[in-house]
């Protein structure tokens, strides 16, 4: 008895790499029109513009802040979502995903009310920032406290904030991910061996989350980085204030300088390439991307 | 000696009731039973990773029912050996006695005897990933036994080894048993198993637990 022949496979992968190939080269095709509207002149003039200079600067700082804030975040969070059995577990999962979801500029305007028009003991959230603020310099009067602005919103911590908000929902999402990749039996036989809960988490989970939580703190960076809907609306434009370099394109297109707003969107895209070749990198080597 | 008097086990639709045993001091338990039998749930009631409804778990005389795993002084060994990767096999042997307040010498030099006797010292620098399956077993049970336990609970350690690899590691454990006279609970499914190792033999079935 004769049975139909195998058909050809080549349909089926040309199928595969078509859809996937046309996504690529668009990215690459975006890239490559950033790089051929800029030269190194408009990158060097770039660097030597103060503001930008000074946006730059501003830019590591409240990154590297963001990035360490998700870490401290996200490892808890990460760990409690993966372990531990509670009630509305969904809703709470469902909760911390939201601003992942939400339009970069509803994050911006929910965090400006929040600051602003929520009262807690007859004070706006601003403001009781603030007495805390002056309180610490009250007692700290020689630290570094004492060089803070008063206050959050339109100033610099309100770009740390922003960026906090969408940054870490990421990186609690990458911890989730490492934490149901490692097996809770480990833990299990750490805690006959004589580990409380503390003990198995630091000296047995912790060492094999390394990798995770190094992904999760590059993640919370590029994002941050990226960030400029909530920052815009949260701690405003204001340059060599509250400028970062995503608000610096932002500010160069509306004064009509493109030359410049593409320089300085090819750093950022230079700085995003590293990281994201950084996570692929430590992906490999973590065996869970 | 372990004994479990008339526990009560809950698991959303899983449930074992009035479940007794005892295995003397020095004695070689096996419990058989079939896969989702409950063989491992009551393992890990023993180490106290499962909270028990009702009935009483004696470990030497002491009541441990309501104390946590550390503190019952048991060695836990489970399916795969479930070893920690970031630790060299050294580290991993060493790390219950240094939990437990060893100097770090003593607990380094029993990691060495221990691998001594399972015939795994060249193995002390690596780390896990790539240890055969026997190998991986070795080190589990070596990490189990290091702070000198009452009582050693094995969860299937011999099912995924070929016949080989199984024989050797059979003997191994049993030459250990006779040389350091700890208790041992070993749960399988194989009835060979069952009859090479064990001294007692009990089988576990519909949620009861009987001699076999």
């Amino acid at each position: 008895m004769h049975s139909k022949k195998v058909s050809s496979d080549i349909p089926f992968y040309a199928a595969m790499w078509a859809a996937g190939g046309m996504y690529f080269i668009l990215i690459i095709a975006l890239l490559y029109a950033d790089a051929s509207y800029t030269s190194l002149e408009n990158i060097n003039e770039a660097l030597n513009n103060k503001s930008i200079r000074a946006s730059i600067w501003l830019t590591m700082q409240t990154c590297w802040i963001t990035a360490v804030l998700s870490i401290i975040v996200a490892v808890p969070t990460g760990y409690i979502l993966t372990r531990f059995k509670f009630p509305l577990k969904r809703f709470f999962d469902s909760i911390i995903d939201i601003p992942i979801v939400l339009p970069p500029l509803v994050i911006g305007l929910s965090l400006l009310i929040l600051f602003n028009q929520v009262i807690l003991f007859d004070q706006s959230i601003e403001e009781l920032c603030a007495a805390a603020l002056n309180s610490l310099r009250s007692i700290l009067p020689n630290s570094p406290i004492f060089d803070l602005p008063t206050g959050v919103t339109y100033k610099v911590p309100a770009i740390i904030l922003a960026q906090f908000t969408v940054s870490c929902a990421f990186a609690i999402r990458t911890m989730r991910n490492t934490f149901e990749s490692l097996d809770p039996r480990q833990e299990n036989v750490a805690l006959t061996l004589g580990c409380n809960r503390s003990k198995a988490f630091w000296k047995v989970v912790l060492p094999q989350a390394s990798f995770g939580i190094m992904t999760a703190g590059i993640l919370a960076w590029a994002r941050a980085l990226g960030e400029f809907g909530p920052i815009l609306v949260f701690a405003g434009a204001t340059r060599g204030k509250t400028e970062v370099l995503a608000t610096t394109v932002f500010l160069e297109i509306s004064i009509g300088n493109l030359e410049g707003a593409v320089a300085v969107s090819f750093l950022m895209v230079s700085a995003a390439l590293i990281v994201l070749i950084m996570v692929r990198l430590l992906g490999s080597k973590n065996r869970i991307w | 000696m372990v004994s479990l008097k008339n526990i009560s086990i809950k698991l959303g639709e899983f449930a074992l009731d009035h479940v007794s045993m005892e295995i003397p001091t020095s004695k070689y338990g096996v419990l058989m039973g079939s896969s989702g039998s409950g063989k491992t749930t009551i393992l890990e009631s023993i180490c106290g990773l499962k909270k028990i409804r009702s009935g009483k778990i004696i470990l030497n005389e002491i009541d441990v029912t309501n104390l946590r795993p550390g503190d019952r002084h048991l060695g836990y060994v489970p399916q795969e050996g479930v070893l920690f990767s970031t630790m060299t096999v050294k580290d991993q042997i060493a790390f219950g006695p240094i939990v437990r307040g060893w100097k770090k010498e003593d607990a380094f030099e029993r990691a060495k005897e221990l691998a001594s006797s399972l015939e795994i010292e060249h193995l002390l620098s690596r780390k896990p990933l790539g240890l055969s399956g026997g190998e991986s077993q070795r080190v589990a049970l070596a990490r189990a036994l290091a702070s000198r336990p009452n009582l050693i609970c094995l969860d299937e350690p011999l099912s995924a080894l070929d016949e080989d690899t199984r024989d050797k590691a059979c003997s191994l454990i049993k030459r250990l048993h006779e040389k350091e006279g700890f208790t041992v609970l070993h749960i399988t499914h194989s009835a060979s198993e069952a009859e090479m190792m064990g001294e007692l033999a009990f089988r576990i079935s519909e949620g009861k637990v009987i001699s076999a």
